[in-house]
């Protein structure tokens, strides 16, 4: 089977590489790019694990085909924080105790910010809708939507 | 040297504080690396061929198409595993589980696996296998097994524990028993009796990550096995034994883990990545997908439980029993038996009496699942104890309280408790603003008590003073939510260090000495108790360098708040030595400074835990929501509190799960219907309110900080708990687990036609 050439743009690089058609843009990132970053918690669609931003809008990166990034622009989690510097959801979810395991914060740190990026001031039940797509089978979540409205405080300046 | 575990009461000064974790950033930005995410050169990629089959005879598997597939290096079935269990029936049993031998006994029971240079020729090799099954009837009901016409899943399989040892194969494996008193007399003396039946669905532990390993046996008849698990030693050993190797010969390294909850204690893969690797002669990774992971790894018992208790009019027990069927899958265990011991270790019984049978079914081996067994009786228990308030009319808490056990009692499992914190939990309840907010239309509140015995086990810990006189501290027990941070924060407090000076790390299998898995609540407790002595170990050696430097008896030299000191008005000019200062000369007073521990953590103290629940029920739908949860439990000492709390919390979701939502369903013929996150649907953050927790302390007297293990007894009460919600919000009588809104609706239905 002959390969696709990819030209895209991820965490603000360009990035090329090759990929079978069948190959899911999870695929891609983990055994292509090197980015393991996100997580294949399911490979249907129902865990969030692998949930990255493209064009802005997050995805479950398992269920968008690796050819579907041409031209587009994606955000994972390895672009997250500014050199050394965390993001405020990244510290946020230290300071919280917001994770146990781990494995699913990834995801829930990609899906809340986008959720920022479109709502600075969401309230919990927003929070808890919009995180209904990411999956945590550690914490029950109370310390995760704390985290995520302490970072929306932050970055509104509201609070040092 | 002798290590002294007893409670000492002190003025912690970093155990009990909330500092970062140290394993944080790693897992924020992307870079922890879990099972998945390791790679080795060449490494191939490997599949498992599954059994469709529920429950059927392997009269023949060709290879020959599959293993002639371009670019497919190794292709193995059971006969690449050779029976080397020697009479070991358990070790029999994880063989049999990794690869079935002459039957398959459960749909997803591996028949095959394949490795190959990449998924597409690992898939098509797949699609050759030539499998011929002879299928046979099959059973998955936990009560339909027992019954005399059912097909028996093992001809070898007697039931033990009764007398006269019977002469005809059954599907109960076991029957185990705990108690004490005479029930019938106190059934007798009761003036109101309670006696129903409950059932529990079979649920997963819903790990997030997929169990995922890469295996490299090597040309030199060594082996590596990198692999997100519980326990690296306890992995280490049964792929040893099962692949015929030396335990030194292979070195297995812990990846940071996903989540396990008791699904990652066993061995299901690994000895098939090796077994794979050593044909191939390649490194293999394999990883499961989450179809298999629900078809073919850890779920926990499905129940069906009798409960008989009777009181007096002024709500004394009289006499309890309970009678426990737990499905085990197809291989026998102890399930059942935790089950009848947990049942009733809540209460002060004059007369108690348990009987656990361990059925076997034809659904996946039953692996641990936090507390396991422990969640189905408490439902059943705490079920029917609301319900023997009710009748009595006196409120569910006060008669809780009434025959708590207390300090003393004999438990109905057999020891007698030392402190303990069933008693403080329920009053910390009875005083909750919780207990008395105000509800709504549908609304309704519950409560529930729980218990786990908590493990201790095997323990080795090195802590190693580096020259700049920060500590790094080895550990053999793998940190499934915190424990670096909390073991960091103990050898802090012993050494007198700053929290930052420490890192905890969980060393492999070559260089660390034997630890048991972290099971049983048991990473904390042990590996704190371990650390504990390493410390002091330590702190040995720095009090005989301080000598050496001073030049003046060791007994002369005690060890105060991080530094060595000199005894005695005659040494009153020597300054305290830190342990940075004693470091920095380590290199001329003898050389690094280590200590080093090992030891069975024995005394673990028993956990209880109170929770209480509002609930709203929709008549309409049937649909059941939580609007409001507390926990209350015993830490003995939270080390690190805010991973205490999440262990709370974390157990209260799942059981909300369990109770509400959560199933493995079957169908006729046999096959897991919902093997996906989407038709086994665990609650998501929008089906949750917060989860408020109390942490109460009542030392553990059994370790130097009084720390218990805190990890399970979370996931105990819920299910009653939210059973004696639903009662309370809508009126009828919940006896089957899961509540899904069907069920509801059935009930309320059933209700109204009376
Ligand atoms: S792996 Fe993509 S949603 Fe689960
Ligand atoms: S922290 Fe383990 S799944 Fe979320």
């Amino acid at each position: 089977m002959s390969s696709i050439a990819v030209s895209t743009t991820i965490n603000g690089d360009d990035v090329e590489f090759l990929c079978r058609a069948d190959e899911t843009l999870l695929d891609v990132l983990r055994n292509r790019l090197g980015l393991l970053g996100a997580k294949e918690g399911c490979g249907t669609g129902d865990c969030g694990a692998c949930s990255t931003i493209v064009d802005g809008r997050v995805v479950c990166s398992c269920l968008v085909l690796g050819a579907e990034a041409e031209g587009r622009t994606i955000e994972t989690i390895e672009g997250m924080a500014n050199g050394s510097e965390l993001h405020p959801l990244q510290a946020k979810f230290i300071e919280h105790a917001a994770l146990q395991c781990g494995i699913c914060t990834p995801g829930f740190l990609i899906a809340a910010k986008a959720l920022l990026d479109v709502n600075p001031e969401p309230t919990e039940e927003e929070i808890r809708y919009w995180l209904a797509g990411n999956l945590c089978r550690c914490t029950g979540y109370d310390k995760i939507v704390r985290a995520v409205q302490d970072a929306a405080l932050e970055m509104r300046g509201e609070r040092a | 040297m002798s290590f002294d575990a007893a409670f000492q009461n002190q003025n912690f000064k970093s155990v009990g504080t909330r500092p970062l974790r140290p394993d944080g950033v790693d897992k924020v930005t992307g870079r922890a690396r879990y099972g998945a995410d390791f790679n080795m050169p060449g490494q191939l990629v490997a599949r498992v061929l599954r059994s469709p089959h529920a429950h059927a005879r392997i009269v023949a598997i060709d290879t020959a198409r599959a293993a002639a597939v371009k670019g497919v290096k190794a292709v193995i079935t059971a006969a690449d595993l050779p029976d080397l269990s020697n009479g070991d029936k358990a070790l029999f049993n994880i063989l049999d589980n990794c690869m079935a031998r002459t039957k398959a006994m459960y749909d997803g029971h591996a028949v095959a696996a394949v490795a190959a240079i990449d998924e597409k020729a690992a898939k098509q090799a797949m699609k050759l296998i030539d499998v011929e099954y002879e299928v046979l009837p099959h059973v998955v009901d936990v009560d339909a097994a027992t019954e005399p016409d059912a097909p028996i899943l093992n001809d070898a399989v007697f039931t033990t524990g009764i007398d006269p040892a019977p002469t005809t194969a059954s599907n109960v494996a076991n029957r185990s028993e705990f108690g004490h008193g005479d029930v019938e007399a106190g059934f007798a003396d009761a003036d109101v009796i309670v006696e129903r039946s409950y059932r529990t669905e079979q649920t997963h532990q819903g790990y997030i990550e997929p169990h995922a390993c890469v295996a490299s046996c090597n040309p030199d008849g060594t082996a590596d096995l990198w692999v997100c698990t519980q326990g690296h030693f306890v992995f280490r050993q049964n792929c040893a034994d099962l692949l015929g190797l030396e335990v030194s010969k292979l070195r297995v390294t812990s990846s940071e883990i996903g989540g396990g909850f008791g699904g990652k204690t066993h061995v299901w893969a690994e000895p098939v990545a090796l077994a794979l690797s050593r044909k191939a002669g390649r490194p293999v990774k394999l990883v499961m997908s989450r179809d298999e992971v629900f078809r073919a790894s850890g779920p926990t018992s499905a129940t069906s439980i009798d409960v008989k208790i009777g009181a007096t009019k002024d709500g004394k027990i009289t006499a309890a029993t309970a009678t426990l069927r737990y499905s085990n899958g197809p291989y026998a265990d102890i399930w059942a038996e935790l089950g009848a011991m947990t049942s009733f270790a809540c209460y002060d019984l004059k007369n108690v009496k348990t009987v656990g049978f361990e059925v076997l079914v034809n659904r996946p081996k039953v692996a641990a699942y936090r507390a396991p067994s422990a969640p189905m009786a408490a439902f059943a228990v705490e079920s029917a104890i609301d319900e023997l308030a009710q009748k009595i009319g006196m409120d569910a808490l006060d008669l809780r309280i009434r025959n708590a056990a207390s300090e003393g009692t004999r438990s109905s499992y057999g020891p007698v408790y030392g402190p303990i914190g069933i008693g403080p939990t329920l009053e910390a309840a009875q005083a909750h603003p919780h207990m008395t907010a105000p509800l709504g239309t549908n609304q309704g509140r519950g409560m529930a008590c729980g218990f786990w015995f908590n493990f201790g086990g095997q323990t080795c810990t090195d802590l190693n003073v580096n020259a700049d006189g920060t500590v790094t501290l080895a550990v053999g027990t793998v940190d499934v939510g915190g424990s670096r941070a909390s073991l960091s924060l103990v050898a802090a407090e012993e050494l007198g260090i700053d929290y930052q000076d420490v890192k905890a790390v969980v060393a492999d299998t070559g260089t660390l000495g034997y630890n048991d898995m972290t099971d049983g609540s048991r990473g904390t407790f042990s590996s704190s108790m371990a650390t504990i002595s390493a410390a002091r170990n330590a702190i040995a050696v720095m009090r005989q360098r301080a000598a050496l430097t001073w030049d003046i008896p060791v007994e002369d030299v005690y060890w105060e708040d991080g530094h060595a000191k000199a005894a005695g008005a005659k040494y009153g000019n020597l300054a305290p030595l830190s342990v940075k200062e004693i470091a920095a000369e380590s290199g001329n007073t003898g050389g690094p400074i280590a200590g080093h521990s090992e030891l069975v953590a024995d005394g673990a103290g028993v956990s209880f835990a109170t929770h209480i629940c509002d609930v709203e029920v929709d008549p309409e739908t049937g649909a059941t929501s939580v609007i409001r949860y507390t926990v209350i439990q015993d830490a003995g000492k939270a080390v690190h509190p805010a991973y205490v709390e999440g262990q709370y919390q974390g157990g209260a979701a799942q059981g909300i799960g369990w109770a509400l939502n959560e199933e493995y369903i079957y169908g006729e013929d046999g096959r897991l219907q919902n093997p996906g996150f989407l038709d086994y649907r665990i609650p998501v953050c929008s089906d949750l309110p917060m989860i408020d927790t109390q942490i109460l302390e009542i030392p553990n007297p059994n370790h130097p900080y009084g720390v218990r293990g805190v990890g399970e007894t979370s996931i105990v009460p819920p299910l009653a708990a939210i059973a004696n919600a639903v009662s309370n919000a809508v009126g009828v009588r919940m006896s089957h687990i899961p509540m899904s809104p069907p069920r509801i609706l059935a009930a309320l239905s059933r209700q109204k036609g009376e």
